[in-house]
């Protein structure tokens, strides 16, 4: 394996409870991404998945622990680490083109216009929006818009990508045709991403790992399961693989079953689980054979 | 069937017809009467009392002062647009000198929650005085009536333009602050090409409002300071009883004040953005 890019040590969120009292959204989170990575994490709701994403990019802070990306603890956002939020942020006063350009220019402020141009159109034709440059986000589908979003993002080649849900505010149908595109533009680069999910089969379409958080409070990322299907990958045949089925239950059980009282090791890191490769868990083993027979 | 538009066209020159019509024929002299006195007939008829002029005759002044704006005939004889043009340089010069504090001032107190809790006090504190009310005081510091009337515009179009720039500022989406900082905007940068474009038409809002309020005040200061202006103009008129000259000159401020209404109204087109 190579070198992680990011370490996230012993992470924690504290809020008051409005009570008097404090609400621990999660504790002594711990993981690591490996460069060119593609990891999607999947928790319930109010786990703090998104806290957890807005600490790495820099926009929140935790209330213990830290997080270290090529040796350097991260104090507030940079450049190095891009963000698509799932709401597209784009700015609606700005055209599409001047959206990319606007953070292109921020990345390489050396660069000459003709570049900055050249660089910024290059990745709207990659989402296939090179014929919408002069258009305003108003003027875009949701979908359209997510795109803009995502080059905005792979334009300014960050280390690391996070990705905040970025396709749920989409129907099924435009998520399934940008979820192939997304496939495609990772196959091309290979950025490190780090994304949120609620989406079983769209975590497992792309990701090298996928994390499992348990129920919050007191969330912990229990554990981290790893997406045995070789790349390239595409929406249209990936359930012809018998790991994606294996996978697909040991996570919809988890989520189901164990998202509850779910554990992490004794040292705090995920538990690195291969459902591809038979079961982890004796309770996987018996959901398992329970899934069989409602199944069968 | 005609358009909307052309429908209420239609409507609105009959409005006026109707209008002209009921104020012609209602500020017609009496029909003379036989028999006059010779009191009567000296005084020039029967008419005792002064009449509103009808509308045919403050047509004919109106065309009379339009034909030639700008003459200048001595300090009580000045054309309608010279009279125009002093209280729109006192207007914009104020409203200049106001936009110059309110808009830096308006950032630093929708950035800054604590400039937002120690400004506010005051701010509420003088917003609602009538502007009119500074004038003794101004009249008495700067020595200068004409700097008076402008300080009186300055005073009164400050304060929408303040709370405008204050709340749009405040109000930028976290969304767009974060784009700026996960891109390393500088304050800078960022206060000039994401939270001024996004408050834009928050801030042109406040804008409108003040030329409105300072159109609104420049008339009752100039009938205050005298000299020039289409106050003063319009208290000077009353003075000589001419009122078809009063009549005229508050149908000039209606179109004046409609003037610098639209014009904002086309800046504020130019900033505003759809979601």
């Amino acid at each position: 394996m190579s070198k992680s890019i990011l370490e996230v040590d012993g992470l924690s969120k504290v809020y008051p409870d409005g009570q008097g009292g404090d609400l621990t959204v999660f504790e002594d989170v711990r993981f690591a991404l490996e460069k060119g990575e593609f990891v999607c994490i999947i928790g319930h709701s109010g786990c703090g998945k998104s806290t957890i994403l807005n600490v790495l990019a820099g926009l929140d802070e935790a209330s213990s622990g830290n997080v270290v990306m090529n040796g350097k603890e991260i104090k507030g956002p940079g450049l190095e680490r891009g963000v698509v939020f799932q709401n597209y942020s784009l700015f609606p006063w700005k055209t599409t083109l001047s959206n990319i350009t606007f953070a292109v220019r921020a990345r390489w402020p050396q660069w000459s216009k003709e570049k900055v141009r050249e660089h910024s159109e290059s990745y709207l034709k990659m989402v296939g929006l090179d014929h919408a440059l002069r258009r305003k986000p108003s003027q875009l589908s949701g979908g359209m818009r997510q795109r803009v979003s995502i080059a905005r993002a792979f334009a300014t080649q960050p280390e690391l990508l996070l990705l905040d849900e970025p396709f749920g505010a989409l129907d099924a149908l435009t998520r399934g045709v940008i979820q192939d595109e997304l496939v495609k533009i990772w196959e091309e680069t290979r950025q490190t991403v780090f994304m949120i999910t609620h989406d079983v089969d769209e975590a497992i379409l792309l990701s090298d790992r996928i994390f499992l958080m348990s129920n919050g409070p007191n969330a912990r990322i229990a554990e981290s399961v790893k997406v045995d299907i070789p790349h390239p990958r595409a929406r249209a045949t990936i359930f012809q693989n018998p790991a994606y089925h294996k996978t697909r239950d040991y996570l919809v059980d988890f989520l189901v079953n164990r998202s509850g009282g779910a554990l992490p090791e004794e040292d705090g890191s995920p538990k690195f689980v291969e459902p591809a490769k038979g079961v982890a868990s004796p309770q996987a083993a018996a959901a398992e054979s329970a899934a069989k027979a409602v199944n069968g | 069937m005609a358009s909307l538009n052309v429908r209420a066209a239609l409507l609105s020159v009959s409005f006026l017809i109707v209008a002209l019509g009921l104020w012609e024929m209602a500020t017609q002299p009496p029909e003379a009467q036989t028999g006059l006195t010779e009191y009567e007939r000296m005084m020039g008829g029967v008419e005792q009392e002064s009449r509103v002029p009808p509308p045919s005759a403050v047509l004919r002044l109106a065309w009379e002062e339009l034909s030639d704006p700008f003459y200048d005939a001595g300090a009580n004889d000045k054309g309608i647009g010279i009279q125009l043009a002093y209280s729109v340089y006192r207007v914009l010069a104020g409203y200049v000198a106001a936009m110059a504090i309110a808009l830096p001032i308006g950032f630093l107190i929708g950035m800054s929650p604590l400039m937002y809790k120690a400004l506010n006090p005051y701010i509420q504190l003088l917003r609602p005085i009538s502007p009119l009310a500074w004038m003794p005081l101004a009249l008495f510091i700067i020595q200068d009536s004409d700097a008076s009337a402008i300080f009186v515009i300055f005073i009164c179009s400050i304060w929408p333009m303040l709370l405008n720039t204050a709340f749009g500022v405040a109000n930028v989406r976290q969304d767009w602050v974060n784009v700026a900082r996960t891109h390393e905007l500088g304050p800078m940068r960022t206060a000039l090409t994401v939270i001024l474009p996004a408050a834009a038409p928050t801030i042109l809002t406040g804008m409108r409002i003040s030329i409105g309020i300072a159109w609104l005040v420049i008339v009752a200061a100039e009938m205050l300071v005298g000299g020039t202006g289409i106050g003063y103009y319009v208290w000077n008129e009353w003075n000589n009883l001419d009122l078809a000259s009063v009549i005229f000159s508050i149908l000039m401020i209606g179109v004046v004040g409609m003037l610098l209404d639209l014009a904002l109204g086309k800046a504020q087109k130019l900033v505003e953005y759809k979601e």
